[in-house]
This record gives C-alpha cells, structure tokens and sequence, in this order.
C-alpha cells in the first residue's frame, strides 16, 4: 500500500524521466561516435554501419544486439514522454490563473524550453528515422543500400542540412538542462560545488554532442565530406 | 516619487477580479512596500472606496506573512520579503504591477491575499519530529556535528511565505518541501521519522494541486531567505531512499 504511495508521486516521475533520459545520453554519445566515422571514409563508415548489425553474433541473432537496443530506447521513449506529459499537464493546472507580469529572475532560456524543445525534438525524430532508418528517402533520387551515399545525398542539400542543424540546437539546450536536472533529480547534487559540477558538465556534454553531430552535415555541405 | 500603481482587486474568492490602476503622488523613497500602501489604502478610505486587502504581520521579515508579485517578481526585485522592500527600490513615475501569488493551491481570497493553508497541511504530514515532552534533555546527550547543524539552521529559515511556489513556472512547492525535509533530516533527532515524512509530504504536496519541480530554479531566485536549490536534491534523495526501504 505504501509501496505505491511512493511511486505515485511526482517525484517519481521525475525519477522516470532522469533516468531514461541518461540512456539517451549514452546513446546519443554512441550515435555521434557512429556518425563521426565518415571523416574515415565510405569504407570505415559503411563498415560500422555494418558491424551494428552483426554486434554479438554468433551469439545472438543477425541484428539481435541492434534490436535489444532499440527496444530499451522505445521503452525510455515512452517513459519520458508519459512521465512528460503527466508533469506538464500538472503544471498547467497548478496556475490556471496566469501572471499579468512575470519575470524570470536567475532563470537559464533552455531551463524554459525543455518540453517544447522536447517536442522539437520528438517530430525530428520521426524526420530522422523515415530520412535514415524506416524509409531511407534519398533526397536526391541516389542510392537507399548505402548508408554513406544517403547521407551525403541527404546533407548535400542545404534545407536538410538545416533541419538537422535546428534539431541539434534543440538538442544541445534539452541536454544543457537536461544532464543537471537528471542529477538533481537522482539527488546527486546535494551541495552548491555538485551542483556547479553538474551544471558545467551538462554544458560541457550539451555541447560535445550539439557540435559533434553537426560536424558532418556542414562537412558534406562544405564539399570536405564527399561521394 | 509619483507611481502609477497597476493592483489585482477581487471582491472575494468566488467572484472574478480585474487589474485596477490607482494614482500614488509624494511617496517617500525610505516608505516601505507595504506602508506605501498603507498611504494608497488611508487615500482609498478618504474617498469612501473599499481599501486593497493585503497580509501582512510582524513587518519585519521574519513571519512570512506577507508576499506579493511585483512587476513579475515574487517579493519585488530585491532578495527579501514585501515588508522589507522599501520604495527607493523603485524609480520615480515608474508603473508597479501588483497581483497575489498565483497557484491553484493557493487560492485567492480577496484582492492580494491567498489561502495558504496548503502549506500547513503538507507541515502536518511530516513537518514535525516525535519527542516525549517533560524536563528538558542534557544537551549533550545528543551529539550533532557541526555541519549537519549549520545546514539544518540555514534552511530552517524558510518562513513558509510561498514565494517559491509564486515564481515557479510549474507551480512547485518542492523548494519548501525540500527546507523542510533537509531541516529535519539533517539533526538526529529527524531520523526515525526520515521515510515517512518524505513519502507523506510529497503525496500531500501533489493532493494539493501544486506541479512537478523541473529544477528551472526561479524558486532559489525569488526565496528571501536564500534557501539553495540543493535541498531538492535532498529532496528527491529522501524520496528515492524512502522508495528502496519500500515506502
């Protein structure tokens, strides 16, 4: 009984958020490892792709690691966006009544845009999967088969690029406030020197990633990155 | 100085309430907040017009009291509270906007002042400790380390005034909750009731209506006691550990 009086709070929720979200982080670290390999080349870049599929073979099956993973990210994707969407429908009807002037003294922008960033990032998402993983839409008509061709293809033309370099901003400030929540959360930052820490690192961290994954597209628009 | 002064007037909880504009000459910049609407009220009196309700107690920042959103900040800009806000923070023709703190948890009675009784039935949930009452005990009976007992003190500031939950984008009274459980779980004597007392509050904190804390920290901001944004790391920490001990 008490059992779930605990888990019913919104505390808890916050609990689900923090740490689904720190499995985004480890993937999104991942991911950008991935991408960054085309600076090695079609060969090393097809090859990683590649070698996804055959993680933990023969041990599991073709594509079994890549799956396992794939289903732990939908499972953190629907516990952050439920418990998401729980708080801010709380939120909302904790002041029905809003301001006429308010101020938000001490208060960081992406500390504000965390759920409309959060949805941002959720349509890219969709973009991202039906461009690169469902639908494999080559922009420019090229080849689907050839994980190093459709990006090229795709980064090639400018408004993708654009797309891709919004959503990575969108990123970089959802992790900015995201990391240091999540500690706060975990309840990591008990003191005002953790809490410093926290907040430098998820700055830190925000911007490797933001900057990393952009590196590529503005790679291939820049003709460094080529067929 | 001569203000225009922009003040939330609501007849009584039920009825709805408008933005009303009163014009303040000849204000003393050593008045504070509250006695310069003391001299709006004398003026509304005069007039035969209903005079603006607002709390207020000990006005000298100690009770919690009073509290009101200023030109957007809770308490006006300075870090302390209304009663301790003097006019020389202002700049002479300046139009100050007046409105009680905003939440759902706290609803509004009339005019500026708000039902803050929320906050007393989440202290009721936990905010106390069990002690056998008589003689008092040897002091040293029970040792407190010296750290334990600094940070127990400085977030036993907290005067409930509110506006943590009044500047919260969420409306959030996790920084409250938070003084609270650090105050108590810090000194040796709040321990046997540690788990319960952050499972109970919190449930409470949520029956009330207040929302989610997302750690924008605008509550740390507006706090005039300075009350600093880690004891919701306390918070969530207390919470956790209730969760482990299967609370």
């Amino acid at each position: 009984m008490t059992g779930a009086r605990a888990a019913r709070t919104t505390i808890a929720l916050k609990l689900g958020m923090a740490v689904s979200g720190f499995i985004f982080l480890g993937f999104v670290l991942a991911h950008m490892y991935g991408n960054l390999k085309a600076f090695a080349g079609q060969e090393a870049f097809n090859e990683y792709a590649h070698h996804l599929r055959e993680l933990g073979e023969p041990m599991l099956p073709h594509e079994g690691a890549l799956w396992i993973i794939r289903l732990g990210l939908i499972l953190s994707l629907v516990v952050h966006v439920a418990c998401a969407v729980a708080l801010w429908r709380r939120a909302a009807r904790a002041r029905t009544t809003r301001y006429v002037v308010k101020k938000n003294t001490g208060v960081t922008r992406a500390s504000l845009m965390m759920r409309w960033g959060g949805v941002t990032i959720f349509v890219f998402l969709v973009w991202h999967l039906l461009n690169f993983t469902i639908g494999k839409v080559n922009p420019q008509g090229g080849a689907t088969d050839d994980p190093y061709l459709l990006m090229v293809d795709t980064f090639e033309v400018w408004w993708m690029t654009v797309i891709y370099l919004v959503a990575m901003l969108a990123l970089g400030a959802h992790l900015h406030h995201g990391i240091w929540s999540a500690a706060q959360t975990l309840g990591w930052t008990g003191t005002a020197a953790k809490r410093q820490r926290a907040k430098t690192f998820g700055f830190v961290v925000a911007l490797i990633v933001s900057v990393g994954f952009s590196l590529v597209p503005l790679a291939v628009l820049a003709g460094i990155i080529t067929k | 100085m001569n203000l225009t002064l922009k003040i939330w007037r609501q007849p009584d909880a039920s009825s709805a309430g408008a933005m009303h504009t009163y014009e303040l000459s000849d204000v003393s910049p050593d008045m504070s907040f509250l006695e310069m609407l003391d001299v709006l009220n004398e003026q509304l009196n005069e007039k035969g017009e209903e005079p603006i309700a607002f709390d207020s107690d000990c006005r000298e920042g100690i009770c919690g009291t009073c509290g009101l959103m200023i030109n957007g900040d809770a308490h006006g800009p300075e870090v302390t509270t209304t009663c301790q806000l003097h006019m020389r923070s202002f700049k002479d023709g300046e139009t100050i906007t007046i409105e009680p703190w905003r939440s759902d948890a706290f609803p509004v009675v009339k005019d500026l002042i708000v039902d803050r009784s929320a906050f007393d039935r989440i202290i009721q949930q936990g905010g106390y400790i069990s002690v056998n009452t008589g003689s008092a005990p040897e002091a040293h009976s029970v040792p407190v380390p010296r750290d334990d007992a600094l940070r127990a003190f400085n977030v036993a500031t907290c005067i409930g005034c509110g506006a943590c939950v009044a500047a919260c984008p969420n409306g959030s009274a996790s920084l409250f909750m938070g003084a609270k459980i650090t105050h108590l779980g810090e000194l040796p004597q709040g321990q046997p009731e540690r788990d319960t007392r952050v499972v109970n509050m919190v449930a409470q904190h949520d029956h009330e209506g207040f929302g989610g804390c997302t750690n924008i920290g605008a509550c740390t901001a507006a706090c005039p006691k300075e009350i600093p944004l880690d004891v919701i790391s306390q918070l969530n920490k207390d919470l956790r550990t209730a969760i482990k001990h299967g609370h």
